[in-house]
């Protein structure tokens, strides 16, 4: 047991390796000599030489990949081109609104779509099954922009229930703080909880169709027990998969949904990064953010041998 | 050999078994049509400014409104059908022809097969919205940069796919028995592999092209993709973005002609998974 979670998670770390060599040759190929910009206008051609070798831009590809691992490692990722602050204290600013909406979004998408794809599954074929379904068609193809555009319409404009947009911390109180988080988490999860609703359901026909469930049938336990104790249980390691191999979709939405809602968090820095070429920033947060999904999916995979003791590898 | 009249009438019973088929290739035609005859519908210069004309309303003469600068809705919208069309086929086309490459490669020569899986597993590391920005933060928004970028965002999951493919085929017994038999490697992919792969691969495609018409207005949006000169659906929603909570119609259009065009490409892909799928039966 002990050995397989060291093995898997040293076996995160080639992964990781290439995440971050594919990330830094993306810089390395990035248009425009970074010492000329740090230079400025009124530099001179030997100013730029020694800002170029203090910098040791002149060095080669696999020297320049090792001294920027070296400070990835003591998490330096490098000064913003544009404000001169360091990109992960830019980033630090700007993690919480990000955590929230991503936290808020998990825990909702997971309470919908499961029961969804659990009744979905149990009904198959009814006017629920098909319901449900429908909708999760329809959903996979409406963007989630327009998804966070049309929700921020109904609820705010409309309806007034909520705020449009914009981001309160949790320090100045929960409530506030939720009010202005659910119509993005909504927003966010829209794709995510098709996604699992769908995986649930699919994953829970094959179960129902087991011998022990049709044991538990038949000794007479309800409905209610047999789907959530025996078969859900049984059928969670796709579920589990797909929240891990979904948090990419995830982590790409916050980018839009960040856009939309004016939430000052890291989705919105990379927009802020990209109209303005900063490429370290942009770098940096392709880097945490690729990180986050390789650890998510590290997770999922520990997760796995507590739901199932048969998998080992 | 059957004849041309079964053969149709086994496509026609394909077609009512799978409704969603016909549903989404008409919408899709239909789309199609309209990017291609878009001069001809009655539109204007998709670019005509008019600080006479600035954000009207959806009226007769102007039947989805005009945008903060006087352009017409209408125009653009139907202009703008032209440029998720063409990135959303090109991606799905090149992502798949070099997906089959590298993923015919990867299967066959184990060498070779090390280095790509491990660079493929890289990029799919990446979460793929970040993944496109990131590229296209490193050259300047153009149509054809976009298509660049998402067709090596998708080429990862094609060579996969395929790799896949190739890997449990050369255990089936059939092509076990041609290389038994002295067949050569050219010869197995071309009579065994490749009609083998071919409906994994459309279903895949149809899906990428859906995916990459999203990925095109969503980098669009954020001001990464197309250039605001040219009218994209994406583009119209970004000029939109900040009169949104007064002229929603200017975000509203452009969403409804994107969604209807996604939506009708993935019924088409989940009609041709199922239809396609020998094993499903009936």
């Amino acid at each position: 047991m002990l050995a397989y979670i060291v093995k898997r998670i040293l076996a995160t770390i080639p992964v990781m390796l290439v995440v971050a060599l594919t990330v830094f040759s993306l810089l390395f190929l990035a248009p425009g000599d970074p010492a000329t910009m740090i230079a400025g206008d009124q530099a001179s051609a030997a100013d730029i030489d020694r800002i170029r070798q203090s910098l040791g831009l002149d060095q080669s590809f696999l020297v320049q990949f090792g001294s920027w691992l070296w400070r990835l490692a003591h998490f330096d990722l490098g000064n913003s081109v544009f404000t001169g602050q360091p990109v992960t204290s830019l980033m630090a600013e700007r993690v919480g609104p990000t955590l929230s909406v991503m936290l808020l979004t998990l825990i909702l998408s997971i309470a919908i779509a499961v029961p969804l794809g659990v009744v979905a599954a149990w009904k198959s074929g009814s006017w629920i099954d098909r319901a449900i379904m429908s909708v999760s068609v329809v959903g996979f193809s409406v963007p989630l922009f327009v998804v966070g555009y049309i929700l921020a319409w109904v609820f705010a404009l409309k309806l007034q229930w909520l705020p449009p947009q914009g981001y309160t911390p949790l320090s100045e109180g929960v409530g506030p703080w939720l009010q202005r988080l659910i119509l993005p988490a909504i927003t966010l999860g829209f794709v995510y909880i098709v996604l699992i609703a769908r995986i649930t359901r699919a994953s829970m026909l094959e179960v129902l169709q087991q011998d022990y469930v049709r044991t538990a049938r038949a000794k007479g336990l309800g409905p209610r027990k047999v789907l959530f104790l025996h078969a859900l249980k049984n059928g969670a390691v796709p579920v589990i998969t797909v929240i891990g191999i979904g948090f990419a979709a995830l982590i790409g939405g916050t980018v839009v949904t960040e856009t939309v809602f004016t939430i000052p968090g890291m989705g919105r820095l990379t927009v802020d990064a990209i109209l303005r070429r900063d490429y370290p920033v942009i770098q940096g947060l392709v880097l945490v953010f690729s990180f986050v999904y390789v650890l998510v999916n590290l997770a999922v995979d520990l997760i796995y041998t507590l739901v199932d003791p048969r998998i080992r590898y | 050999m059957r004849s041309e009249g079964s053969r149709l009438s086994a496509a026609l019973k394909q077609m009512r078994r799978h409704p969603t088929i016909p549903f989404g290739a008409t919408v899709l035609v239909a789309m199609v049509a309209i990017a291609i005859f878009a001069p001809l519908l009655g539109t204007i210069d998709p670019t005509a400014t008019s600080l006479a004309r600035r954000l009207r309303e959806p009226s007769a003469q102007f039947i989805f409104g005009t945008d903060m600068l006087g352009r017409d809705l209408y125009s653009r919208v139907l202009y703008g059908a032209r440029i998720s069309l063409l990135v959303g086929f090109s991606v799905a086309v090149f992502s798949s022809i070099g997906g089959l490459f590298l993923g015919l490669i990867a299967g066959f020569i184990k060498r070779v097969d090390v280095v790509v899986m491990r660079v493929m597993d890289g990029l799919m590391s990446i979460p793929s919205m970040l993944l496109a920005i990131a590229l296209m933060a490193l050259t300047k928004g153009s149509v054809i940069n976009v298509i660049v970028a998402l067709t090596i965002v998708e080429i990862p999951r094609v060579t996969r796919l395929v790799r896949s493919t190739v890997l449990s085929l050369r255990e089936q017994p059939y092509v076990e028995a041609a290389i038994a038999a002295g067949a050569s490697t050219p010869r197995i992919i071309v009579r065994h592999i490749l009609p083998n792969s071919l409906s994994p691969l459309i279903v895949q495609a149809t899906y990428i092209c859906a995916a990459a018409m999203v990925t095109e207005a969503v980098l669009s949006f954020i001001g990464a993709g197309t250039p605001p000169i040219t009218p994209s659906w994406g583009n119209i929603m970004a000029e939109g973005r900040t009169l949104w909570q007064l002229k929603f119609y200017i975000v509203l259009i452009p969403a409804a002609f994107l969604s209807a065009t996604v939506l009708a490409v993935n019924l088409l892909g989940d009609g041709l998974r199922d239809a396609l799928d020998p094993r499903r039966i009936y």
